[in-house]
């Protein structure tokens, strides 16, 4: 079993011997001259603003939390949506109103945050 | 029956159900829901408690297996519904005090208690876990519903991440139960159990399982976050954490492990349960002596009184199960009937928590003083309480089993017990008064310790009335 | 095609499991203790998902689904408890969060 897996462990291996020599080897022979222009971060050509490390609002906290909630609902609703061809066949509408009545306590859900104001940006 | 009428079975969990979703429109489209909603709250909870009792006789399992009313999970429904119930009159004027006036306390406080119904309910592992998450998030919320304060929030930091830590315990048992058992009716669990408990991988699943909610109802070693979240979070929930919820958490221990009480067949669990019972007892026990804090002293006993009903675990036989549940209602009611005096007499920022604020109360408040102290006396297992007849029937249970030496222990703790419970009662009627503290009237809350204390008279002096309902729906 | 066995995949949700509890035991920081403890949670999908492939029954995956719901609104919960912390306190260290003995 483990000799199937050989070549692979096999070009594994030259592959980071290989990437390793590269870089050490631009560092070893390669002339260094650094200007504080070359050592400034790569921001696409622009000059960086600020520090990188920025405190992110805590509303964008509050609106990731959100996401998670609201997008998980999909993994209810993705095999439902599969399979209700067939639910209907064999069960008629009765398939249909326990999705209806999860959905509408969803929106409940999303109408409360609404009005909380949970949602405002500023 | 088809599953479209089935379902109105469970009037009960379909009325806070829709309760929930009620609150939560009267919430968004009302300024005003902060008044409204406590009673709508009790009403569906009195509802729900009434038809339950009503209908404790009429067990029927439903759902293909899935789920169970009447019986046993009918007085747990009761337990919570009705715990609930007093812990939310006790509650709407508390909230106004500390000034955390929200009113989705009320719609969490309903959501708690239809998981707890659930769990109780539940004959399939998959159900248990979703009453269970359903309980405990909300129970992760309510400790830190007052958001402003840092013993609050802290509480309810640490309840999360130790609850959630367990919950991992649960799931992987739950995944290991499942593929060895290749089932996870609990009914088949239990039928063939036997079979099962010699797998190593079925017993690693199911000691897991166990460890979890061990975790939930604060046996010892699995106890650390007790103290912490007890004192930190706001004094109604705790009420209700340390008795409905406890009370839902054995409730699927009772379920788990009924093979090993109907069945003539050797509890493997039962070293295991002697030991943290012991250890439960005398920890509980030994630590409270030390605390001035009320709320913490009462978080120890929880500790304690985790392990006398651990006892009936260990004894695995019919009657320690009627011992447990007669236990844990009787310990709900007073639980919930000390906390609710803690509650009238804290004042708006959390203080007047220490024992002497407690001194010479029978003079400021003759009523309070008189019912604190006969909400210790029940703690302690002094008769006629009804603390007394749930740690007997216990006790006697384990004499059953060939567990002598464990009775023998619990007697001794509940005798270190009786000092720390009777040195509030000391407190109250021996010393003067040295603190000027102020109680706020407050006619739900009284009337919220008034019931709750009527409650623990009758099961102490009347106990056969409960005793005879518990073991003859045990008999299914 | 020879297919991997079971016990290669239990072997390696019993191994995350392990992870997972050893991070909640050492690590300090909330974030990372809530973070391993989704790992535990995701070692007994993977477990599940086994369990449910090799038995043939959909019922564990299933399941899974209701794992990653409750592991979704306990994050919700988790990350509101922690921001609320930090709005009083401005740390999630929780050896700095200690009004109360830990």
């Amino acid at each position: 079993m483990i000799e199937q897996y050989l070549p692979i462990i096999l070009v594994l291996v030259v592959a980071a011997v290989f990437a390793a020599a590269i870089v050490f080897s631009s560092r070893l022979f390669g002339p260094q001259q650094p200007s504080k222009i070359k050592i400034m971060p790569y921001e696409s050509g622009k000059d960086p603003v600020g520090s990188t490390h920025e405190r992110v609002s805590i509303k964008y906290y509050i609106v990731a939390m959100m996401f998670i909630i609201f997008d998980i609902e999909v993994i209810y609703l993705y095999p439902w949506g599969v399979e209700f061809r067939n639910l209907y066949n064999e069960y008629g509408f009765f398939a249909f109103w326990p999705m209806l009545v999860f959905l509408i306590v969803l929106e409940l859900g999303f109408l409360y945050i609404y009005k909380k104001g949970a949602l405002k940006w500023d | 029956m088809t599953a479209n009428t089935e379902i109105f079975q469970l009037l009960p969990h379909l009325v806070i159900g829709v309760g929930i979703v009620l609150s939560v429109v009267i919430e968004i489209s009302t300024k005003k829901s902060e008044s409204i909603l406590p009673w709508f709250t009790i009403l569906i909870f009195v509802f729900a408690g009434a038809h339950s009792i009503i209908n404790v006789y009429d067990y029927q399992i439903l759902f293909g297996g899935m789920y169970a009313i009447g019986g046993v999970t009918a007085i747990f429904n009761f337990i919570f519904t009705i715990g609930a119930a007093i812990m939310v009159l006790n509650a709407v004027d508390y909230i106004k005090k500390s000034k955390m006036n929200f009113g989705e306390f009320y719609i969490l406080v309903q959501s708690s208690v239809l998981g707890m119904m659930l769990m109780a309910g539940a004959r399939d592992l998959f159900m248990i876990f979703i009453g269970l998450e359903l309980m405990s998030i909300c129970f992760y919320v309510l400790a830190g519903i007052n958001r402003s304060r840092m013993g609050n929030t802290e509480a309810a930091l640490k309840y999360f991440l130790l609850g959630a830590f367990a919950t991992g315990f649960i799931v992987f048992g739950i995944a290991l139960i499942y593929g060895t058992a290749k089932s996870t009716s609990i009914d088949q669990i239990v039928f063939a159990y036997e079979y099962f408990i010699t797998d190593v991988l079925f017993l690693t699943g199911l000691a897991l399982f166990v460890i979890g909610f061990l975790f939930k109802i604060a046996a010892f070693p699995f106890h650390m976050w007790v103290p912490d979240v007890y004192q930190g979070a706001a004094t109604p929930v705790t009420g209700l954490m340390s008795t409905t919820g406890k009370a839902a958490a054995f409730s699927v221990l009772i379920i788990i492990l009924s093979a090993v009480f109907t069945q003539n067949i050797t509890n493997n669990f039962e070293i295991l349960f002697a030991v943290i019972a012991t250890l439960s007892m005398l920890y509980g026990s030994i630590v409270a002596i030390a605390q001035d804090n009320l709320k913490r002293m009462l978080a120890y006993s929880s500790i304690a009184h985790a392990g006398y009903m651990t006892i009936g675990l260990a004894a695995g036989n019919i009657e320690s199960v009627s011992g447990i549940i007669f236990y844990l209602t009787a310990y709900a009611f007073m639980n919930l009937g000390a906390f609710g005096v803690i509650a009238l007499i804290e004042g708006s920022n959390e203080e007047n928590l220490d024992i002497n604020s407690y001194s010479g109360l029978n003079s400021k408040s003759p009523i309070l003083a008189g019912f604190m102290a006969l909400f210790m006396f029940a703690l302690a297992g002094i008769p006629p309480m009804a603390g007394f007849f749930g740690k007997y029937y216990v006790f006697v249970a384990s004499i059953k089993a060939d567990l002598t030496w464990l009775a023998i222990v619990g007697v001794f703790s509940s005798a270190i017990s009786v000092y720390f419970y009777l040195r509030v009662v000391v407190y109250m009627y021996f010393k003067d008064s040295t603190s000027s503290i102020i109680i706020k009237n407050s006619f739900t809350g009284l009337l919220a310790v008034i019931i709750s204390g009527l409650l623990v008279l009758v099961f102490g002096i009347l106990p056969d009335t409960l005793f005879s309902i518990i073991t003859s729906v045990l008999s299914y | 095609m020879n297919t991997i066995p079971m016990e290669y995949y239990l072997l390696i949700s019993a191994f995350m499991f392990s992870v997972g509890v050893t991070g909640v035991l050492i690590r300090r920081n909330a974030i990372v203790v809530f973070m391993c403890i989704e790992l535990m949670l995701n070692s007994a999908n993977l477990a599940l998902v086994t369990f449910s492939s090799f038995l043939g029954d959909p019922a564990g995956q299933v399941f899974v689904f209701f794992v990653m719901t409750v592991a979704a609104a306990e994050a919700a919960v988790g990350l509101a408890i922690i921001i609320a912390i930090f709005r009083n306190k401005l740390t999630v260290n929780i050896d700095e969060i200690n009004i109360f003995k830990w």
